[in-house]
């Protein structure tokens, strides 16, 4: 079993025929993913590399029971797919778009409270049940079946990464790139519970980086709830105040978001924490004992 | 993206918040002439720079006289201006604000942001205004009034009248502050703002609300439905080598050591100037090449890397996904048979098509040490750089 995605998840893709959403459609399909359907307003009834593309969300799931998508759609436009992609109830959005206005994603968070969807992004890599679903930007090869929970805020570093579980020979049971913007749908916490619940899941690597609370938060939930493993690392300890690096997110300002004050956390919530990103697949192997 | 307090006041005037009187000057005879227009007693001159801390830093000048005012601007525009926010460096001043004086009663504080954690935009206020607001929000944090907006119909008229209140305003100022702090919330939302600040927000002698001083941040994402705000951009108040990585759609921050870096992706890249420290070396600068990363923009990002001579030995490390690694090494080859390089490369490749980009690098003929991981990447190029420092 994994976590959001499996072998039952049917996809259908937002933005199916631009560059990028064709691109990575074809990389899931090849993977194994089942895409359904694909969402193009203009060119419903038509197909794009033999998956049938339909003018809007609700005819996609209508047609072909889709219960998840994927959003590729460019940025002005992404917070809207997102919130029809609500309205069609589907149950898992994850919104690979980088670039989203900071502002179109507060009313869309509002919404997703009281929504029985869940998001997963912007800005993300996407998520992958290895050997059975892969929804997203990342490679699929360097990816093993096993027990391991992998969760990030950033693309490349997860890579890094699930790459060193990989060649330890920890298999992973879903891996999730929760984004690396300001206003995110599922965070820390809501992974967390997740793995926590998931009886294929034994421990979990959480990757951070400088800004915002949320690993201080997530840290806080491992202390008092999390019944596992989960072995930590904090990107940007050398990074300066003010200075945003790359992520929308990534700033430490007014003296909050510092690498330091996360690690702190973390460590005080009882997560071994790897002092340098080349040794967290020891770190893990250490954790388990 | 930040733009200058005149710009932003005139914003300010847009949206029927007042300001003072004045106007932009160029030199101190324009500076001269402006006041003499004003016919005030009391003439300010404010140096246009995007960092904060001026009036610490001497770039803001209270003059009695046109004559006053000219001589100010002689001495604020001879020298670089340091703040607490320009570094040692400084930053050149070109163009001032001169404005009429008016008598303060009170100095009030307001600000918008989004706040991260309630995922909405929050207005915050204080009734000491004036001083730094992030050591108010340190020390005294409850001195700092909030609102925050309902992410769906935005920050209310109840919650205006109530900050307000709280702030201590009374008749005949509470009406039109209220007005004010309804206009700054619809700014921050139809400008797509991620910080607007008024520090301070005056009350007068004579019972006016105004702005004193104005700051407005930009999100830069939203910029493309904003054209006549994205030429308010000032490219001198800008690094010429950040300027021009994100001309190139590179993401690239300038740092004080001398190993140059070169990867792919935000979070690795961070990981990266980590590991570059923990070896016992200082990293030159954060530079994402991005996810989908392309002969050309490797060569930029290469050039950028090399036009900063404290640099003294690059570390590449490219985690290649869908990116290919033999493409990748074709354009590490490319750019430093192009650009040329005389300080030591090592390069850290992994992912798909590992093996080829790695025998491309060896067959290059060039001196390209490479790594199989990070840590080594690391250490290599923190062992070049020491070498060639001290050769």
């Amino acid at each position: 079993m994994s976590i959001l995605v499996d072998k039952n998840t049917k996809l259908v893709v937002q933005g199916i025929t631009g560059g990028s959403g064709r691109f990575h459609t074809s990389q899931a399909v090849e993977y194994g993913t089942n895409v359904v359907a694909g969402v193009t307003p203009g060119k419903g009834g038509t197909e794009c590399d033999g998956i049938p593309v339909f003018d809007t969300v609700s005819d996609a799931v209508e047609k072909t029971g889709a219960n998840a998508s994927v959003v590729y759609v460019p940025a002005g436009f992404a917070a809207d797919a997102i919130l029809e992609a609500m309205d069609a109830e589907i149950p898992v959005i994850v919104c690979i778009t980088e670039g989203i206005p900071a502002l179109d994603m507060v009313p869309v968070h509002s919404k997703l409270k009281t929504s029985d969807s869940r998001l997963v992004g912007p800005n993300c890599p996407g998520v992958i049940s290895p050997e059975e679903c892969k929804i997203g930007i990342m490679p699929g090869y360097i990816h093993k079946k096993g027990r391991i929970g992998v969760l990030s805020r950033s693309g490349t570093l997860t890579y890094e990464a699930v790459w060193q579980l990989t060649e330890l020979g920890l298999g992973q049971s879903t891996c999730i790139g929760i984004g690396g913007d300001p206003i995110i749908g599922t965070n820390f916490i809501d992974a967390l519970e997740l793995y926590n619940a998931d009886p294929d899941t034994d421990a979990v690597v959480m990757i951070g980086e400088i800004g915002g609370s949320a690993e201080e938060q997530a840290a806080a939930y491992v202390k008092s709830e999390m019944k596992k493993p989960v072995v930590g690392f904090i990107a940007g300890r050398t990074a300066p105040p003010g200075k945003r690096m790359g992520h929308a997110g990534a700033i430490i300002s007014g003296g909050k978001g510092t690498a330091e004050g996360k690690v702190d956390a973390l460590l005080a919530a009882g997560i071994s924490v790897a002092d340098n990103p080349s040794v967290l697949g020891k770190t893990l192997v250490k954790a388990l004992g | 993206m930040k733009i200058h307090e005149f710009q932003a006041k005139q914003l300010f005037r847009d949206y029927g918040i007042p300001t003072l009187r004045g106007e932009t000057a160029g030199s101190p005879e324009e500076v001269e002439k402006v006041g003499r227009d004003l016919q005030s007693a009391v003439i300010v001159v404010k140096a246009q720079i995007h960092a904060g801390g001026r009036g610490k830093g001497g770039g803001v000048k209270l003059t009695r006289s046109p004559e006053d005012a000219a001589a100010a601007a002689r001495e604020i525009m001879s020298k670089p201006l340091v703040t607490h926010q320009t570094g040692p460096q400084g930053q050149k001043v070109r163009t001032l604000l001169v404005e009429e004086g008016c008598d303060i009663d009170r100095e009030l504080y307001l600000a918008i942001a989004l706040d991260r954690e309630l995922c909405t935009p929050v207005i915050m206020g204080s009734a000491e205004g004036g001083v730094e607001i992030e050591e108010l929000a340190a020390n005294s944090p409850e001195k700092i009034i909030r609102e925050a907006f309902d992410p769906e119909i935005g920050l209310q008229p109840f919650q205006a009248r109530r900050m307000a209140f709280r702030l201590g305003l009374k008749k005949p100022t509470t009406g039109p502050a209220v007005k004010i702090i309804l206009a700054l919330a619809r700014l921050f939302n139809e400008k797509d703002c991620s910080l607007v600040e008024i520090n301070p927000l005056v009350v007068t002698k004579d019972q006016k609300v105004l702005a004193l001083d104005a700051k407005i941040n930009f999100d830069g994402s939203a910029l493309f439905r904003h054209p006549a705000i994205a030429k308010l951009r000032d490219v001198f108040e800008e690094d010429e080598m950040e300027r021009e990585a994100a001309d190139h759609d590179l993401s690239y921050v300038r740092l004080d050591g001398n190993i140059g870096c070169m990867v792919n992706g935000a979070g690795l890249a961070m990981a990266t100037m980590d590991i570059i420290k923990h070896c016992g070396g200082e990293p030159a600068n954060f530079l994402d090449v991005g996810g989908g990363a392309t002969k050309e923009k490797v060569t930029e990002a290469f050039k950028i890397l090399l036009s900063d001579k404290e640099v003294k030995a690059v570390l590449v490390n490219i985690f290649g996904g869908i990116m290919k690694c033999d493409v990748i090494a074709e354009g590490v080859i490319a750019a430093v048979q192009e650009v040329g390089m005389s300080i030591p490369l090592v390069v850290r490749l992994e992912g798909t098509n590992v093996d080829r980009g790695r025998e491309m690098l060896n067959a290059s003929g060039l001196a390209i040490e490479t790594a199989s991981d990070m840590f080594s990447a690391a250490k290599k190029a923190v062992e070049a750089a020491a070498q060639t420092a001290a050769s």
